[in-house]
């Protein structure tokens, strides 16, 4: 178990009081409106807080062993996010033996190569040499229907589901000034500011959203819900700054970067969905939908966070 | 033992959920019917029951492919107890309705796979063997639930032995019967289709 300094087990404390609060206000608007019109969306709005509580604390633990459970933790994240979505972008026969090679070898190789601290290759193993693996593994199988978008669509998924979602724990293994061994707070940081982003985002856009920004991409994303997410979530990572490396003004900054990014994520993610004709990417979390409706926004918002405090810190 | 291991490790690669579309299932004897493209199918079917009806649910097999070499002869056998069935040399002496009958009587319920096999890759369903037409003309009343499964062809494809852990999905339809005056050709078509219908869904 790593040293839990006393920042740590403030940003802890933060988050349970967020949940307590949010099961709380849960708990009055049902007992207020549950049986008016927002009964459906209160249901839902409750199921999606009993499901956070239990994301919270899977977190937790994994985070609390270590980096070691935060690698795991992130490994099986990817592994269910990219089954959800090559579930929904149909490949064919001849794809097989590729997905088996990126399921069971690529996978577990990039989140080895984070355990090992290979900074050199974790950086280009996917975006290279998976990236050539692949075609050269599905032409040797020898269907040529649609290959081009068989391809990219693997390749796809395996950059957003594993090579982008691995940078957040990859954040454990960063070197920073002045910052040694207290990584942890960086990976709590980033998913908390995402997460709030993508929360203040529904909440706002449930209780005032009116303008749709794409409602061709999805209707439940409004400029209500973008501005008062975005800044709402730039507002949270300001007040965490006193547990980075940031200053004040940094933390903003960072924040507000990563709030963006986050909603982008979503947007695309969204722009998929669409394409397929489904509302989620899976049932696995109750309330939310699949793995890839929760992480989206984190699938942005990592490498470049990770990068921003490589080249800057 | 190794039975309950197999559905854990099914349930766990293919994040199996089973829907059931139809309000009803039916408590007596009844035969699944579904797709086949996979493998894993009939485990599927399995795993998707509850424990009381899996342990009275018998999938149905060829047996000239199941009797080929040790590991299969005691999957079929001691795991799965399997009713095997003659494909090819179908004689009076082991006419294979009298073997589903009899394990209808005895109060299994069993999975068929009316394509008669594993289809390639392909994406519409092959046209149905007579076998379960006899079967329910022989056993009066018989319900049979149409099952469609999603993905498993792409799971675990005919040929390989390395599943791929993509989602699937069993769909349970409402029961159907034969009619009174219905035609094998009609009855054929009309279960095909009720496999179809829930693709849709």
């Amino acid at each position: 178990m790593p040293h839990l300094d006393r920042e740590t087990i403030w940003l802890f404390a933060g988050v349970l009081g967020a949940l307590v609060l949010a099961s709380a206000i849960g708990a009055l608007l049902r007992w207020r409106f549950g049986r008016g019109r927002a009964a459906e969306t209160l249901r839902n709005l409750n199921a999606r807080i009993v499901s956070w509580w239990a994301m919270c604390a899977v977190f937790a633990v994994a985070l609390l062993t270590g980096g070691v459970g935060s690698i795991v933790l992130f490994a099986i994240v990817s592994l269910l996010a990219l089954r959800e979505f090559i579930t929904l972008t149909p490949t064919r026969r001849g794809d097989h033996r590729t997905l088996a090679w990126v399921f069971f070898v690529i996978l577990p190789f990039q989140y080895w190569l984070l355990y090992d601290r290979w900074y050199g290759l974790f950086a280009i193993f996917i975006p290279v040499y998976a990236f050539l693996f692949i075609p050269i593994r599905s032409a040797l199988a020898g269907q040529t229907e649609d290959f081009l978008e068989r391809t990219a669509k693997i390749q796809w998924g395996l950059m957003v589901c594993v090579y982008c979602v691995s940078h957040a724990p990859a954040l454990l293994m960063l070197k920073l000034r002045n910052y040694e061994g207290q990584n942890m707070k960086l990976l709590l940081f980033l998913v908390i500011v995402v997460q709030i982003s993508d929360v203040l985002q529904y909440v706002w856009g449930k209780t005032l959203g009116r303008h749709a920004i794409a409602p061709h991409v999805s209707p439940s994303k409004t400029w209500e819900g973008f501005i008062g997410g975005v800044l709402g979530a730039t507002g949270v990572g300001t007040a965490m700054w006193w547990a980075t490396p940031f200053n004040v003004w940094q933390a903003a900054a960072i924040s507000l970067l990563i709030a963006l990014l986050g909603f982008a994520g979503g947007l695309v993610m969204s722009a998929i969905k669409r394409d397929r004709g489904v509302k989620d990417y899976g049932h696995l979390i109750g309330g939310h939908g699949g793995m890839m409706d929760r992480i989206d926004s984190l699938c942005f918002a990592a490498p470049i966070f990770f990068h921003v405090l490589r080249y800057y810190f | 033992m190794i039975a309950r291991l197999i559905v854990g490790l099914v349930r766990l690669i293919t994040g199996m959920t089973a829907r059931w579309a139809g309000p009803s299932r039916p408590d007596r004897p009844c035969v699944y019917f579904a797709n086949h493209a996979s493998h894993l199918d009939a485990v599927v079917i399995w795993a998707a029951l509850d424990r009381e009806r899996r342990r009275r649910t018998r999938p149905v097999a060829a047996r000239d492919y199941w009797q080929r070499g040790a590991l299969r002869r005691y999957l079929a056998a001691r795991v799965f107890h399997a009713v095997l069935i003659e494909r090819h040399r179908v004689t009076r002496a082991n006419n294979p309705l009298d073997d589903l009958a009899g394990a209808l009587e005895a109060g299994f319920s069993l999975i068929m796979f009316p394509e008669g096999t594993r289809a390639a890759d392909r994406e519409e369903l092959h046209e149905f063997q007579a076998g379960i037409y006899h079967l329910a003309r022989r056993v009066e009343g018989l319900p049979l639930v149409p099952v469609h499964l999603e993905n498993l062809n792409r799971i675990l494809p005919k040929g390989e032995v390395l599943p791929v852990p993509l989602l699937g999905s069993a769909t349970f339809g409402e029961p159907i019967s034969l009619g009174p005056d219905e035609s094998k050709e009609e009855f054929l078509a009309r279960a095909r289709q009720a496999v179809i219908a829930l693709e849709a869904d």
